[in-house]
């Protein structure tokens, strides 16, 4: 396998696989200016969401790296950030900035809509055209970012698609990339593996108190039942996946034999301890988790699912790998990687580790996944708790 | 296309597998394979089973652990017999 692929090298030095110009809200209420500022000038998309208001403390935190990480986003090759009021909207343009990439901000207030668009109009037009002519150039395979994250699993996913990520991870990650994975709520059942995986002992502490935490906080604090309804999924027990348990387990078969884990991230927090494996502490809500992972710097993901789930990303090249033959036959448009060779015997997992490779490196030279040629933008904040 | 597995088990100590075949039905005399190590035994359905779902290995008491993955998995809530389906109605969570 050649180890070079076609990509843009942005300012920083990061590798995008993509070169989006995006028009971001800071907050719910700029979302029709962005709407408009993308209707009006052809090659940006705006990014609309549902929060930004009144939050505050660590849910503030969340949301600020959120929209600064997806800005900074090496996919993205420029941004007009547009908020109501001037000071977080500015917050959220020096964040972008660090990056060196072009970042123009405006807010709404004592402007109004229309004077709000017609300016970040003449600076959206102005990227793309600065934009349409970056070039892509040779760069290495091992300065990709990839994350993974299930999705509508079932147990094929623990069979074929999760141990063919894993089987990738275990490949690439000592080769230099960088790795996400996360689902903190989804482990449970797994977490004497995850704690294990961990690179040295601190750190597997740390992670297991990161998980005891979101157990005793969130679900012991907010349960009213054994969360049958939810976790498993509707959608995963029509799979044939019975307990969260069963479900961690195959989960976790994503992230290989042999990779260990180096560090832990907050939510949409941006590794900072080199080449390795990072575990996010996220939501196992497909959109939410991805969000994050791509907030953090991922510009790859690769999304095992059973059943078939349909999620992509605005910014992220969304990559779907199925075994469960079922999903090819009735949804196929939504597969990228149909790994059901694993499930009748005529395909190893480290097979179909290659074909996993081989379509991120095709997805990193340009190829449009499936979630990106049926217009899956989904872009969902977490919020973790209440705004004031 | 005889050497397809109608069912896979993921480690020798488990005692549930999954039906990696549509419309497998009650009576199937069903290739399952380990996939640790590729070896293989003969089992028969006893209920048709979708595919994804667990078929029980061998004869099970309520109380029970299941095992997946050589791991714990939930306890069964009630007895189930070798060849038949392993769900929600005879296996629960240990946790929440």
């Amino acid at each position: 396998m050649s180890d070079t692929i076609m990509a843009y090298r942005r300012d920083n030095g990061r590798v995008g696989v993509r070169n989006h110009v995006i028009i971001l809200p800071v907050d719910d209420i700029s979302n029709a200016a962005c709407e408009s500022v993308a209707n009006n000038i052809k090659g940006t998309m705006a990014i609309p969401h549902a929060y930004g208001r009144l939050q505050f403390g660590e849910d503030l935190d969340v949301h600020f790296r959120t929209i600064i990480g997806t800005g900074a986003n090496p996919n993205v090759a420029a941004v007009v950030v547009i908020g109501i009021e001037p000071d977080w909207t500015q917050r959220i343009v020096d964040g972008i900035a660090e990056t060196g990439k072009p970042v123009f901000g405006i807010s709404i207030e004592q402007k109004g809509d229309l004077e709000t668009v017609r300016q970040a109009s003449w600076k959206a037009k102005e990227f793309v055209h600065y934009a349409s002519e970056l070039q892509r150039e040779e760069c290495k395979m091992n300065e990709l970012w990839i994350s993974t994250k299930c999705g509508e699993s079932d147990t094929t996913t623990g069979l074929g698609s999760c141990p063919t990520v894993g089987n990738m991870y275990d490949k690439l990650i000592p080769q230099g990339v960088t790795g996400f994975f996360g689902e903190t709520s989804e482990i449970t059942g797994a977490e004497h593996i995850c704690k294990e995986r961990a690179a040295d002992k601190e750190t597997g502490e740390r992670w297991y108190a990161m998980w005891k935490a979101y157990q005793d906080d969130v679900i012991f604090a907010h349960q009213t039942d054994d969360l049958s309804d939810s976790q498993p999924t509707k959608g995963n027990i029509l799979g044939g996946l019975t307990t969260i348990e069963e479900k961690a387990l195959g989960n976790l078969e994503k992230i290989g034999r042999e990779c260990k884990y180096i560090d832990i991230l907050e939510p949409a927090e941006a590794p900072a301890k080199g080449n390795g494996l990072y575990f996010m502490d996220s939501s196992s809500a497909a959109a939410e988790c991805v969000t994050l992972m791509a907030a953090g710097g991922a510009v790859v993901h690769t999304f095992p699912t059973g059943q078939g789930n349909v999620v992509g990303n605005p910014i992220v090249p969304v990559i779907k790998i199925t075994a469960n033959p079922r999903t090819v036959r009735t949804m196929g448009e939504h597969v990228d990687v149909d790994v059901t060779g694993i499930l009748t015997r005529e395909k190893t997992i480290d097979e179909a580790g290659d074909d996993l490779i081989e379509m991120i490196k095709r997805t990193a030279n340009g190829r449009n996944t499936a979630a990106e040629a049926l217009g899956h933008r989904e872009f969902s904040m977490t919020k973790l708790y209440r705004s004031a | 296309m005889s050497n397809i597995p109608q069912l896979l088990v993921h480690d020798h100590e488990d005692n549930v597998g999954v039906v990696v075949v549509e419309g497998l039905v009650a009576g199937t005399e069903m290739l399952c394979v380990v996939t640790h190590d590729n070896s293989s035994f003969n089992l028969k359905a006893e209920n048709d089973v979708p595919i994804g779902h667990k078929i029980a290995l061998k004869d099970i008491s309520e109380g029970d652990t299941a095992i997946k993955y050589g791991e714990d998995i939930g306890k069964f809530v009630g007895a189930v017999k070798k060849g038949h389906h392993v769900h929600t109605h005879n296996l629960k969570t240990k946790r929440w």
